[in-house]
């Protein structure tokens, strides 16, 4: 499968950018003189016929020799590029997504366990919202209140804890939303089950059955999430990175498709591909730990 | 009307949050639409002696940057935000359907490889893919001197957005299908020699009715967000165009600690937040109604 999607991917990309017309070198506002052009040509290998630079010259330029330039920045290659820019993205990233679950298990927790009552009520309705908010509408808010009224956060840029404060929240709280509404009726549909039943005869502590059985079978659907979610967190941070102006990779994204910087959207899209396929072969993995079923199941396919 | 059909009203109209959601849509939708003969000419009126005035009773809603009235502004950006989901959810329904009942009608490998195929586009970076077709399309377009208008920006969007957002879809109507197809009727159109479009077509489809209309009005909030997610990084329609999306985004550009014009992001992110509230509680009513087992779009 990994391979596969990534050679799809790749193809894809080059189909869609790369074989729609124009080349994109010449995106600046003045026409280059000829000469200029034409060494910039041979620079990114366009002498070469169309499926031996983008089969061939390109992804070896890209991972072996390390030399190939992006379109628009012509000093830096696209692996200078990607290097300053990835670990900005995926600390963005982590941080959302523990912040996503720190406070959306809990709360789909508490949810389910006094069901009915008015926190039931307000973290469903709150998740409701928190689902249907676009990110930019969550973003825009608390940099309003936070940064700009109480101005107890600075209102952008990246590299101290402060900064990633406003940016981490905004990126987890629709995810969190979800989470909780996972957690809340994977709760629900445990704590209906007979061996629930049989663990409070049996004595234990509320606190035990809850988490002891309740939460560890309400936690597949939310693991499951995961997966996608780690994805959508990390290529979701576009519109995070673009309010709170962090150097990251949503960036260069954006920038370099607005541009058809062609080189630099390839490295992007195979980058954020590498990560999706292996975010869910590493959920598919850790599904099995949690969930025996499934382990056996395939052992007797 | 016949008793199923009555069945699913009775029980949509028992949920008191959808019917409210439906009536809070319908009233934003012809607000939207109505004006737009106001709106459309209103919204480019640039004022320089009226920039960035905090809302009054000349401007309800304030003014932007270049003194255009932000009613107008909001108004004609829900009508291009609205139509603009509309549209991509009905080509994500068209595609998702069809797709969704061959592969489930045919089956075995053709089933198989469909599905794969599905799989493969799933594990792909949406938002990303989004950007690539939109750009794209529009290279395409401009060779063919189809371009030009901020129009086609417009059908670009929708294409790309309806291109990318039918999987859920196909895979909801697989699984409907592959229950369908081994019912006794089906098995009976067969026997009587109806060929395989017409089974889908007038056997199989109107089985389908429940999830198609679940799903669609699911797909339309879908469509409107990330219309906005595209517009506000500068990907969606084209200025002097407007849609929710892009009117945030220039509220959020022009945001600074020195000149706090906040009705610049407030009104527009207001109503997109309540439009897509509202479209998400009738989906999930229209759900319960028609008892549609399946994941969320």
């Amino acid at each position: 499968m990994f391979p596969v999607v990534l050679l799809i991917v790749y193809s894809g990309a080059v189909l869609l950018v790369m074989a729609a017309p124009g080349e994109g070198l010449e995106s600046g506002e003045k026409d280059l003189p000829p000469e200029v052009l034409a060494e910039k040509r041979k620079a990114y290998n366009f002498d070469q016929p169309a499926l031996e630079r983008y089969f061939w010259t390109w992804p070896k330029r890209l991972v072996w020799d390390r030399d190939l330039p992006a379109f628009q920045y012509e000093d830096w290659t696209v692996v200078e590029i990607m290097r300053s820019a990835l670990p900005v993205s995926l600390q963005l990233g982590v941080l959302a997504l523990g912040l996503a679950v720190v406070i959306g298990v809990p709360v789909g927790v508490i949810s389910a366990a006094r069901r009915g009552s008015l926190i039931d009520h307000l973290s469903v309705g709150l998740c409701l919202v928190g689902v249907s908010l676009p990110t930019f509408v969550v973003g825009a808010a608390l940099l309003m209140i936070f940064a700009l009224w109480l101005r107890a956060v600075p209102v952008g840029g990246w590299g101290r804890p402060m900064q990633a404060l406003l940016p981490a929240i905004t990126l987890a709280l629709p995810y969190a939303a979800y989470i909780a509404r996972l957690t809340r009726t994977g709760m629900l549909d445990a704590l209906s089950e007979d061996y629930i039943r049989t663990a409070r005869a049996k004595g234990l502590s509320e606190l035990q059955v809850l988490l002891g059985h309740a939460l560890r079978n309400a936690l597949l659907p939310v693991l499951s999430y995961l997966g996608p979610t780690a994805a959508a967190v990390f290529t979701g941070s576009f519109v995070v990175e673009k309010i709170f102006t962090i150097p990251g990779m949503g960036t260069h994204v954006v920038e370099s498709i607005n541009n058809r910087d062609q080189t630099l959207i390839l490295a992007t899209v195979m980058v954020y591909s590498v990560f999706l396929a292996t975010f869910n072969l590493v959920v598919d993995v850790l599904y099995g730990f949690v969930d025996p079923r499934i382990r056996v199941g395939a052992a007797s396919r | 009307m016949n008793g199923a059909a009555n069945r699913t009203w009775q029980r949509f109209r028992a949920n008191r949050a959808a019917i409210g959601s439906m009536i809070l849509l319908a009233a934003m939708t012809l607000g939207c639409f109505a004006s737009l003969g106001w709106s459309a000419a209103a919204m480019r009126r640039t004022d320089l002696d009226a920039v960035r005035l905090a809302p009054s009773a000349a401007h309800p809603l304030g003014t932007d940057d270049l003194g255009r009235d932000l009613l107008a502004r909001t108004l004609y950006g829900g009508a291009i935000s609205l139509s603009l989901g509309l549209l991509s959810a009905l080509i994500a329904v068209v595609i998702g359907t069809a797709y969704g009942a061959v592969a489930g009608y045919v089956g075995g490998r053709v089933d198989e490889l469909m599905m794969r195929a599905v799989d493969v586009l799933y594990a792909l970076p949406y938002l990303l893919l989004v950007m690539l077709l939109t750009i794209s399309l529009g290279a395409w377009l401009e060779t063919w001197h189809i371009a030009g208008s901020e129009w086609s920006r417009y059908i670009v969007l929708a294409l790309a957005i309806g291109g990318v957002s039918w999987l859920t879809m196909a895979r909801v109507i697989r699984g409907q299908v592959l229950s369908l197809r081994e019912q006794p009727f089906v098995e009976a159109a067969r026997a009587l020699g109806f060929s395989t479009p017409r089974i889908l077509l007038r056997h199989i489809m109107p089985n389908l009715v429940g999830p198609i209309v679940v799903f669609a009005t699911l797909t339309v909030p879908q469509a409107i967000l990330q219309e906005s997610f595209l517009s506000f990084l500068g990907v969606g329609v084209q200025p002097p165009q407007a849609t929710w999306g892009s009117l945030a985004a220039d509220g959020v550009r022009l945001l600074n600690p020195i000149q706090f014009d906040w009705w610049l992001v407030v009104f527009p992110c207001a109503a997109l937040a309540i439009t897509l509230l509202a479209l998400n509680f009738v989906g999930d009513g229209l759900r319960d109604a028609f008892d549609v087992k399946g994941k969320r779009a």
